[in-house]
């Protein structure tokens, strides 16, 4: 049952890069270290306009790619789209690239991820385009998107209570929403749930259990 | 020993590919090692806790290891690190190698290596090496709820009746010895903090010693003492539990070389 009795590689990102270089034209942003609080907003539409109408097409597509773990979430909610960029290729010629980053370090969906892009921007017209690995800085559960908080609470994940900024939040266990009853009465199962990112709660109002999206 | 000893790079350049590469093995090994309880743990929940565990040692291995391969710059990359060298060219902490044991055995090995690998990480957040920084930053996130598990385990257990509190104190005192080598500096060490590149394991001694004595309180256990270091994983000398859990690890990549998923 051991998973590393395959091959590491199966789950790489291809064409992995790690890039330390401030975001430009095309990015989002969305700050270094998640210094904005919870209820802060991604920049569903803000950021949007700042970058070009080429830029914004691919940024629509990327709206339609679901997280295949979470399927209620697209790649653009869950925060994990770190840049849109033509760049000259060695003939000169635009290319594509599109930067992701991975929420956490061993998380399986990554390379779904990859392909999920890879496909979708095809079908769109954008063949061959790139789609890079960002590593820094490193994905944060202040980065999911306004939206894609109201989406998960709909659909019955309890959405992170709380800004990570403070690293020190990660040790007190915060106080989390039943997303069915809302009630407040909740009390926490296992910290590690279905998924990397979320954790198993319980409700002890309406006793139903849920998962917990996990802040990191 | 023999791939390592025979590379041909600057010194700190060799200095740093067996550095990066010691950290690798030691997040590989004891990512394997959890895995090795998927099926078996004593409840659902912590079965999905120690193999989400192991997943995150998993990843932060391929990231370390893909760049030793890179430093080393033979062209071997994670793949050919993890699945082709044999037991003596493993550079990873003797403790991460031992097996698992019971429960709480796993509890008291994985307590120590998180409050370790928290300190190194930390570190390493402000490292000359930019690549490193950024793995650490990325790993340390995932770190923080590695302890918080292993630690809050290591209470409920400690603090819990007679018969778990036995287990896990004497799982404790037979693991302590290994742990003189987490803070064992020797010329690769030496050569990177001169650089800027890791941070100095002296100076992290009293700070891990401390995170761990407050557990260790809170669970009623008794730090065992001090022991010599003689135990030498990371420079390739292991116990024999290392090349047993290989056998596993690489048996289907060593009989069917390069076999993709």
């Amino acid at each position: 049952m051991a998973p590393v009795s395959s091959t590491l590689s199966a789950a790489r990102i291809g064409g992995a890069t790690i890039e330390n270089a401030l975001p430009g034209a095309g990015d989002r942003d969305h700050g270094a270290t998640g210094g904005r609080g919870v209820t802060g907003d991604c920049g569903a539409t803000g950021d949007r306009g700042a970058t070009g109408s080429r830029e914004r097409r691919v940024w629509d597509v990327l709206e339609s790619v679901p997280d295949p773990e979470i399927p209620v979430l697209s790649v653009v909610d869950l925060g994990i789209v770190r840049h849109v960029r033509w760049l000259a290729d060695l003939e000169g010629q635009p290319k594509l690239h599109v930067g992701i980053t991975p929420t956490y370090s061993g998380c399986p969906a990554t390379e779904v991820i990859r392909h999920s892009i890879s496909t979708a921007l095809d079908q769109e017209g954008y063949v061959g385009a790139t789609v890079e690995e960002v590593l820094s800085p490193p994905w944060t559960s202040d980065w999911l998107t306004e939206a894609g908080r109201r989406k998960l609470e709909g659909f019955g994940i309890a959405p992170p209570a709380q800004s990570v900024a403070n690293p020190r939040h990660l040790f007190r266990s915060p106080v989390v929403a039943c997303p069915r009853c809302s009630s407040r009465a909740t009390e926490r199962v296992s910290e590690f749930g279905s998924t990397p990112c979320k954790a198993h709660y319980r409700c002890t109002s309406c006793l139903e259990p849920f998962d917990y999206f996990k802040c990191l | 020993m023999s791939a390592v000893t025979e590379s041909t790079l600057d010194p700190v350049r060799e200095a740093l590919f067996r550095y990066v590469l010691r950290l690798g093995d030691t997040s590989l090994v004891l990512g394997q090692r959890l895995a090795e309880w998927v099926g078996h743990s004593p409840a659902l929940e912590e079965d999905l806790g120690l193999a989400n565990l192991s997943l995150d040692l998993v990843g932060q291995a391929r990231l370390l290891l893909t760049y030793a391969g890179e430093v080393e710059g033979k062209g071997r990359d994670e793949d050919a690190l993890a699945f082709f060298r044999d037991a003596p060219a493993f550079v990873n902490l003797t403790l991460a190698e031992q097996p698992n044991g019971d429960f709480g055995r796993t509890i008291v090995r994985q307590f120590l290596l998180d409050a370790w690998q928290l300190e190194v990480y930390e570190g390493l957040l402000g490292s000359s090496d930019t690549r490193l920084a950024s793995v650490a930053a990325k790993a340390i996130k995932e770190t923080r709820y590695h302890f918080r598990f292993s630690s809050g385990w290591l209470v409920r257990l400690g603090d819990g009746t007679e018969e778990s509190h036995r287990r896990v104190q004497e799982a404790l005192n037979e693991l302590w010895r290994f742990t003189t080598e987490l803070f064992a500096a020797d010329d690769v060490e030496g050569a990177l903090v001169a650089a800027g590149v890791a941070p100095d394991l002296a100076a992290l001694q009293p700070r891990w010693l401390a995170r761990v004595d407050e557990v260790l309180k809170e669970a009623t256990l008794v730090r065992p003492a001090a022991v010599a270091y003689q135990w030498h994983g990371k420079r390739g000398v292991h116990t024999e539990h290392l090349g047993h859990m290989l056998a596993e690890m690489q048996h289907l990549q060593r009989t069917y070389p390069g076999a993709q998923w």
